[in-house]
């Protein structure tokens, strides 16, 4: 049994926000962190290395100085690190992005009893897309919005967390799961860890690697062959500060309505 | 020297940044205030290898080196001092046993006092041989399987919570400091018990209590190094301790200069903030200064101890300049704040405290001169 934990380095939105001339990010100015979310799916998969001691593999596809992430979290306890990284890959959207991540899983193996990890959606794009449609092109059940993870055998019972209530679903291995906050908090790095990190493996898969995979349309990855045109990228203003009315008794109420008639709202 | 810190130590302070963010600075108050030991956080960092992090891996370490564990002082003093000094204290009892235990006390302390989560401290101080250890009064008479120790300590970090001590005691008292050795001393040990607790100024929240030993029975196996050599031995600890409390020192100067830079840029009086005012800015540039000469002085030492190379001047030096730096950066930047510095609102009042003790610890300003004066005769 192994895990397949897929992560990406996103820019640190606490920072500035930059962005290049045809709307992307421009990520080479901006400080980098590892995306939240999948720091959730990377100790969900810990968690379970803890309790069976199964391998733990972190998947990323970004350009080469995405390593020191894998390397973090090779210090968090990940065993090892697989890099994908080429020029063709370089401005793919979700689609281009889960067909060549889908590739390098696929290529790397999942055996009956493994399970993907990843987390709900990625800071910068947020779209909840890549996870799912790597699923679909590995033919995998997936499971998103895990709340709760409870595995018994080759069965996992999931526990969903939707807007407006849980939903539990019990499914079988091989499988992908994405993974929300609520799940877990993820551990730090240890020092045993850091100093052990540099040593562990790290297979880095370029386009050569991947070329030949029947999932692999040289047509539709990087930027060019991404369906997906980004229109523009600003930073939304920010808002002013809202107003509080304390109280729930009708006077509140009144005055509320007071003010939104005086606004033409109501 | 070189000081340009390796992937590893980035790594390290990038993680104890975020430990001490998290999980230090959120009690940090509470605890000062009600003088608790922060346990849950101590267990914390026992889990994430950072107690005896400087141990080699077979004896339940990290393997780190002190370079890597001076930034780990200086990062977890930014935001609470106590909590660095349980660090400090403990680094004080496991770094004996690792130069100069015997295999079996190695293989029987270390892996106790880094995996095992068994917190340690050192007890050489006594109420009449405190700069000078040459007049301490605790004895240890050897009789047949066992050394027996009577007498007292005082002001020992982690005194009410450790499990392990190296404990200095004379064997020989005509003979003065060459009359001292050392002993690893487990508090469960018989005639072993905890005295008073200080109230201190500042450190709310480290356990800083008095040893007492009555007719303490310590197994002959746990006399540590030679007998009659625990004041080097305990010299070369403090040559590392003074050290850890540099980097401490460190840590207390930077964190009261980050929370000033903060507070004055925020702080608006006569239409400006007050960071705004040249007099603050010349306060802030001697502040980042004489911290970025402590820091230098302070890797220093550290480096040379990783090496192996004799740095007791170094690490004297190290530490008086790196105290002093503390007690002078915290008294600038409280003054910054104002009325509201003075109170508890804000963290300035505690690290102020909290600075003092690094002028007379391990070491008092005047004993830091000494040894500096005396080594450059040598």
């Amino acid at each position: 049994m192994k895990i397949i934990v897929t992560v990406k380095q996103v820019p640190d939105t606490s920072g500035k926000v930059a962005v290049n001339p045809d709307g992307t990010l421009d990520r080479a100015s901006m400080q980098t962190i590892i995306n939240p979310d999948d720091m959730n799916a990377v100790e969900a998969a810990l968690k379970l290395k803890d309790d069976l001691g199964c391998k733990v593999a972190a998947f990323t596809m970004g350009p080469p100085p995405a390593e020191g992430m894998l390397r973090e979290l090779m210090a968090m306890g990940v065993d090892e690190g697989v890099l994908i990284t080429a020029r063709e890959f370089g401005g793919s959207d979700t689609y281009a992005t889960s067909q060549i991540l889908a590739a390098a899983i696929d290529t790397y193996g999942v055996e009956d009893d493994d399970i993907l990890f990843a987390g709900r959606q990625a800071i910068d794009g947020d779209t909840a897309q890549v996870a799912p449609q790597i699923a679909e092109k590995l033919h995998l059940p997936q499971v998103t919005y895990a709340g709760g993870i409870q595995k018994e055998g080759n069965t996992l019972t999931v526990r969903r967390m939707l807007e407006d209530g849980y939903m539990t679903v019990k499914v079988r291995t091989p499988c992908l799961i994405t993974c929300i906050k609520e799940l877990n908090t993820p551990r730090y790095m240890s020092v045993g860890g850091i100093e052990e990190c540099f040593a562990r493996p790290i297979t880095v898969m370029d386009y050569a690697a991947l070329k030949d995979h029947p999932l692999i349309d040289a047509a539709t990855i990087g930027l060019k062959g991404s369906p997906t045109n980004i229109f523009k990228s600003f930073t939304p203003p920010q808002k002013g500060v809202g107003m509080m009315l304390p109280g729930a008794d009708k006077e509140t109420t009144d005055q509320l309505a007071g003010i939104l008639a005086a606004r033409h709202i109501i | 020297m070189d000081f340009t810190l390796t992937r590893e130590q980035e790594m390290i302070r990038k993680m104890i940044r975020s430990f001490a963010e998290n999980e230090v600075k959120p009690i940090a108050a509470e605890i000062d205030k009600t003088c608790r030991y922060p346990a849950e956080n101590v267990q914390k960092l026992f889990d994430l290898g950072v107690m005896g992090m400087t141990v080699p891996k077979k004896y339940g370490g990290a393997g780190a080196d002190m370079l890597s564990a001076a930034i780990v002082t200086e990062e977890i003093a930014k935001v609470c001092a106590s909590t660095s000094d349980i660090i400090a204290g403990h680094c004080l009892c496991f770094e004996p046993i690792m130069e100069h235990g015997t295999e079996e006390q190695k293989q029987k302390y270390l892996p106790m006092l880094t995996k095992g989560g068994v917190l340690g401290g050192f007890a050489i101080t006594e109420p009449n041989a405190g700069s000078d250890a040459s007049k301490t009064q605790t004895l240890a008479v050897l009789q047949d399987d066992h050394y027996v120790l009577n007498g007292a300590k005082t002001f020992i970090t982690n005194g009410s919570v450790g499990g392990v001590f190296v404990v200095f005691a004379m064997t020989n008292p005509a003979r003065g400091s060459k009359g001292i050795s050392a002993f690893i001393v487990e508090s469960g040990f018989p005639g072993f018990e905890v005295g008073k607790h200080e109230e201190k100024m500042g450190l709310h929240g480290v356990m800083t209590t008095e040893l007492v030993f009555t007719d303490c029975l310590v197994p002959k196996e746990n006399l540590l190094g030679q007998e009659g050599k625990g004041f080097k031995i305990a010299m070369q600890a403090l040559d590392g301790g003074r050290i850890g409390i540099a980097a401490q020192s460190l840590g207390i100067a930077e964190g009261a200069m980050e929370e000033a830079l903060k507070y004055t840029n925020e702080r608006v009086q006569f239409g400006m903030p007050l960071f705004k005012f040249q007099n603050t800015q010349f306060t802030f540039a001697d502040m980042a200064m004489r911290i970025e000469s402590a820091r230098l002085l302070t890797y220093q030492a550290a480096t040379m101890k990783n090496e192996g190379i004799r740095c007791t001047k170094e690490a004297a030096m190290a530490k008086l300049a790196a105290s002093e730096t503390a007690m002078w950066v915290t008294t600038k930047a409280l003054q910054m704040f104002g009325g509201y510095g003075y109170t508890k609102d804000y963290p300035m009042e505690r690290m102020m405290r909290d600075a003092k003790i690094t002028e007379i610890y391990e070491g008092t300003s005047e004993v830091q001169r000494m040894v500096i004066a005396g080594q450059l005769l040598k």
